[in-house]
């Protein structure tokens, strides 16, 4: 790992710290849009028992959320808390991938957008959990635990949708359709993330993608469903380019803090 | 006066888990040290899962009983590597759990091997019958910590505290 910046990236991005900040932001911003879809389906899940599984992996993400914001904040260092980052920044301040704020659909779309996160989502904090930065690395280390469950969760949902009924699997089908475009954004680095990646502070994503797309493979083959060709990468909210879905999604999210500034519980 | 390192420990002994109250937290295992430094005292809890809403009121609760004790230059802190694992969970603990109706970790069963899809449920006993006829119903339960479990002797649904290692 290098200390210093790679040549051709010296001058066009500041020092390390406060290149991380817009990282950690991101990932931040990722889990919590995320946990806030699958929130929404608190009540209205097919069956109580998923139900609660949803409502659980939106909780364990909103917790990994609260700690990068924790971090982003501290690494911005202009007294700004997890809480003016989460309820106070507009839709194109955001910095998720597109994936997470797609509708949440029907269960299928629901199932395949989780998987779809979660392959990523798994194999990223394995290897960032090595990072040289000591904080997401312990931040990595503890969300990974939670990350499996749900990775299991969404493969074997995937499994269950593909090789169950014509009705499951003709659902599954169309959600893979619509989502899978959304996928290569999460494994596409921005400059700030290969500025990182060079730095040893961010795992080189290509190195992640052999153990992701064998998982997939593994569980479309599970499902009887065949891994759909490469497609047209969907891009733009790692850059704050968005789809007209996240717009909705804050104002729900940020209404209180937008209606009532500097509400406390 | 200065308390001794003891005794704060005695008394963190008395502060509850919310959601499972027969557990101190000391039988949880997330209190990680105690440090006293004249009458400063330094405590280092760890959360159990990330998003785990009792972490907020146990902090509350163990400056409550310091406070109590007129302990007033008091500082928590929030560790979270190495990351929590029911490894820590006092055997004491996982009896309580136990006769309170909860099934405690069985150790070494942890989500390891992602491949290990649709792959036997961890055998757990019916804390109500104690038999070893029982099934999984869902990995995740009323709380983050648990997940759900059948008898298919006595019939009794029940809560298994998850093996998090
Ligand atoms: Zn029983």
């Amino acid at each position: 790992m290098s200390a210093t910046l790679p040549e051709t990236l010296a001058g066009i991005v500041p020092a390390a710290p406060n290149l991380l900040f817009p990282f950690v932001l991101q990932l931040a911003d990722t889990s919590l849009i995320l946990a806030h879809r699958l929130s929404e389906w608190c009540g209205h899940g097919p069956v109580l028992e998923q139900d609660l599984a949803l409502a659980n992996i939106a909780l364990d993400l909103l917790g990994e959320a609260r700690s990068y914001y924790q971090y982003a904040a501290e690494l911005e260092g202009q007294g700004r808390t997890e809480d003016d980052l989460a309820y106070l920044r507009s839709a194109v301040e955001y910095r998720n991938p597109l994936l997470v704020e797609q509708p949440n659909g029907d269960f299928a779309h629901t199932v395949v957008r989780q998987f779809l996160f979660d392959n990523f989502h798994y194999h990223l904090l394995q290897a960032l959990k090595e990072s040289a930065d000591a904080q997401l690395a312990a931040i990595a280390e503890k969300s990974l635990k939670e990350a499996a469950y749900h990775l299991k969760w969404s493969s074997e949902w995937v499994i269950r949708l593909g090789d169950g009924t014509a009705e499951s699997r003709q659902r599954l089908d169309k959600a893979i359709a619509a989502l899978w475009r959304f996928a290569g954004e999460l494994t596409t680095p921005t400059t700030t993330e290969t500025c990182l990646q060079r730095l040893g502070l961010v795992p080189d994503y290509a190195a992640l993608l052999p153990a992701m797309e064998a998982h997939v493979a593994h569980v479309l083959g599970e499902a009887t469903v065949p891994v759909p060709e490469a497609v047209f990468a969907q891009q733009g909210g790692k850059m704050g380019r968005h789809s007209e879905h996240l717009g909705y999604l804050l104002a729900e999210l940020q209404y209180m803090q937008r209606s009532y500034p500097g509400l406390t519980w | 006066m200065a308390p001794t390192e003891e005794r704060i420990w005695q008394l963190l002994e008395e502060v509850s888990d919310p959601e499972v109250p027969v557990l101190s937290i000391l039988d949880l295992g997330i209190v990680r040290a105690v440090r006293v430094a004249d009458d400063a005292v330094d405590v280092t809890i760890t959360p159990t899962y990330s998003g785990c809403p009792a972490m907020n009121v146990i902090a509350t609760e163990i400056r409550l009983r310091l406070l109590a004790e007129g302990l007033t230059n008091l500082t928590i802190h929030n560790q979270l590597s190495p990351a929590w694992t029911t490894d820590w969970m006092s055997r004491a603990g996982r009896e309580k759990l136990e006769a309170y109706g909860i099934a405690p970790p069985v150790d070494g069963t942890a989500t390891g091997h992602l491949l290990n899809l649709f792959g036997e449920d961890t055998a757990v006993r019916c804390p109500v019958c104690k038999s070893e006829h029982t099934h999984l119903v869902s990995q995740f339960g009323s709380t983050a910590c648990k997940a759900h479990y059948q008898c298919d002797d006595c019939l009794e649904p029940f809560d298994y505290f998850k093996c998090h290692s």
